[in-house]
Parts: C-alpha cells; sequence; structure tokens
C-alpha cells in the first residue's frame, strides 16, 4: 500500500519551513530558549504549559503545533494516530540540568519539574494531551539520523491497521544545537486539507533525506 | 508582611516558569491552586524546594502542604511564623 507525506515541518539552520513555506527565520541565534520563544509568539499558540517544558519538548511540541494547525485529526477514529519520534542525544539536555543540581551535596535542590523532562518520550506525551491523540506511540534513539529504521516501524503501524496515520520525525536538540523535522503519514490522501505550496510525497527514506537536508 | 508577599510572588513567577504572568496579576488572596493560577502538583514540588531553598523551612507533613500553599498570604504568614520560632 502506497503511503504519503502529507504535510512537513522542519527546524534547522535557524530557519522554520511548514509544507515548503518558510514562515520564521533568525539569522543569528542566540540562545535555543529566545529562538522558541519568538517563534511561539509568533504563531500566538497561547498554551501557558509550554513555558514549564524543557527545551526538547518545546521543540517537539512547536513543531506539531504547525503541524496540525490546519490539520483536522478529528477525521481518524479515536486511537488511530500513532506518533514515533526519534532523535540521538535523547533528553540529555536536560539530564544535565538535574544532574547539576544534585552534584552538590550541600545544595541539593533537585528540582521536580526539571526531574520530569528526564525521558526522551515526554515529548510524545505534550502532544498527546495538548491534540487528545491516543494511538500507539515510540521514541527511538538512534546515533544519526535513521530514516529506514523510522520508515520501518512506520510501515509496520499502517500496514498492520495498528494506526491510520502517524506523526512521525527527528526532533533532536543539545544545548543550543538543534535540528527538526516531522511529518504526517497517512495511507492516503483522501482527507487531508490541500496545501498551496507542498504536494503530498511517496512516504520513503529518499523523502525522508530530502525534506531534513533540502530545506 | 506586604514585602515578603511581593518578593514571594517574584518568586513564584520565576519558579514556575510563569512567563505569561506578572506580579500584578497575582492576588495574593486568591488560591494557587485548581483556579487562581492553575498550577499542578508538579508546581506544588517546586513550592516545597523553593520554601526549603530561599527560605530553610522543611515541610515535614506534606498534610499541611494544602494549608500552607492556599495563597501566596498564607505562605508568606507561614514563613513569618517559621522565622519568629526560629
Amino acid at each position: 500500500m502506497d503511503k504519503l507525506i502529507t504535510a512537513y515541518t522542519y527546524f534547522g539552520e535557524g530557519k522554520v519551513v511548514v509544507n515548503k513555506r518558510l514562515i520564521f527565520y533568525q539569522e543569528k541565534i542566540s540562545t535555543f530558549a529566545d529562538f522558541i520563544r519568538s517563534l511561539y509568539k509568533q504563531e500566538q499558540v497561547a498554551y501557558p504549559k509550554f513555558y514549564k517544558m524543557d527545551s526538547l519538548s518545546k521543540l517537539g511540541f512547536i513543531s506539531a503545533e504547525l503541524l496540525l494547525k490546519n490539520e483536522n485529526i478529528g477525521r481518524f477514529k479515536p486511537g488511530s494516530l500513532a506518533i514515533v519520534l526519534a532523535n540521538s542525544s535523547s533528553s540529555l539536555d536536560t539530564d544535565l540540568v538535574h544532574q547539576e543540581s544534585i552534584r552538590n551535596r550541600s545544595a541539593y535542590f533537585p528540582s521536580p519539574s526539571v526531574f520530569v523532562y528526564t525521558l526522551a518520550n515526554i515529548v510524545i506525551g505534550e502532544i498527546c494531551i495538548k491534540h487528545g491523540i491516543k494511538g500507539e506511540n515510540a521514541f527511538l534513539i538512534s546515533e544519526k539520523f535513521n530514516p529506514g529504521q523510522l520508515h520501518e516501524y512506520v510501515s509496520d503501524l499502517l500496514d498492520n491497521n495498528q494506526a491510520e496515520a502517524c506523526i512521525c520525525g527527528w526532533v533532536e536538540l543539545l544545548g543550543n544545537t538543534f535540528k527538526a523535522v516531522m511529518v504526517m503519514v497517512e495511507k492516503d490522501n483522501s482527507g487531508s486539507p490541500s496545501k498551496p505550496e507542498f504536494t503530498p510525497l511517496p512516504f520513503t527514506e529518499t523523502a525522508f533525506n530530502y525534506l531534513i537536508k533540502e530545506n | 508582611m506586604d514585602e515578603l508577599i511581593e518578593k514571594l510572588k517574584k518568586e513564584v513567577i520565576t519558579q514556575l516558569n510563569l512567563e505569561d504572568i506578572s506580579v500584578d496579576d497575582i492576588n495574593p488572596d486568591a488560591p494557587l491552586f485548581g483556579e487562581g493560577l492553575g498550577l499542578d502538583s508538579i508546581d506544588a514540588l517546586e513550592l516545597i524546594v523553593l520554601l526549603e531553598k530561599n527560605y530553610g523551612i522543611k515541610i515535614e507533613d506534606p498534610k499541611d502542604g494544602k494549608k500552607i500553599f492556599y495563597s501566596i498570604r498564607t505562605m508568606a504568614e507561614f514563613i513569618t511564623e517559621h522565622q519568629k520560632k526560629a
């Protein structure tokens, strides 16, 4: 069965691209925090819990917000929208913050709100809470971007009717270095709203590589 | 007391990352949980850490938390009372 990438978002080199349209650009990024706060305000997301998230969750959350902005995910049966994300640094960015807070025994004040983000799959939880998504989910860790692994995992979910569609992507962040590509993969294109600048791509490893490199 | 209330408001905003909220937005008598600032259970734990880190106060019985963290004013009263005893 042919599967399609019906929408995508890209974050990298100061650019944010949604379905081939550049929506945000910062030539010089001082910090990831400033970058993502500016984007959050521009997009008028209005979700106060955003500020409490760690950096990795902010990146994944905003990426999903932009991906789903004009999508009606209510068209999928309950529990049939899956999420499969991957990266190489897992939650190391937040793990280091937590480690710093427990390093000094005489000033031992670990933060509960930091600790809850010391797992990469919390990113998926934040997206699911916001959008009421209850489908299959997984967060994979691999040394490098591995489109073959993602392709195989997501294809298996869709081919075996474990999901009708899947939000899938690479969400990598460590310090102020980050890159993300998130796609919506569907079995067919019948319900996806048309995008003026983006024609759905066949869901292949090549397409994934194209989206992460060519934007 | 008023000075401590203002200080606490700033500390709560910082500790809980309430970036869209200013000191003037916080009514010292409004409930911190449920309504008001809409804080959650992780925020409650952060407030316990705040008291320990900034004021050296350890809450021994978690059941006391409900009363102490009802509002900014009840927090301030608890701190003042604790400092008098010390």
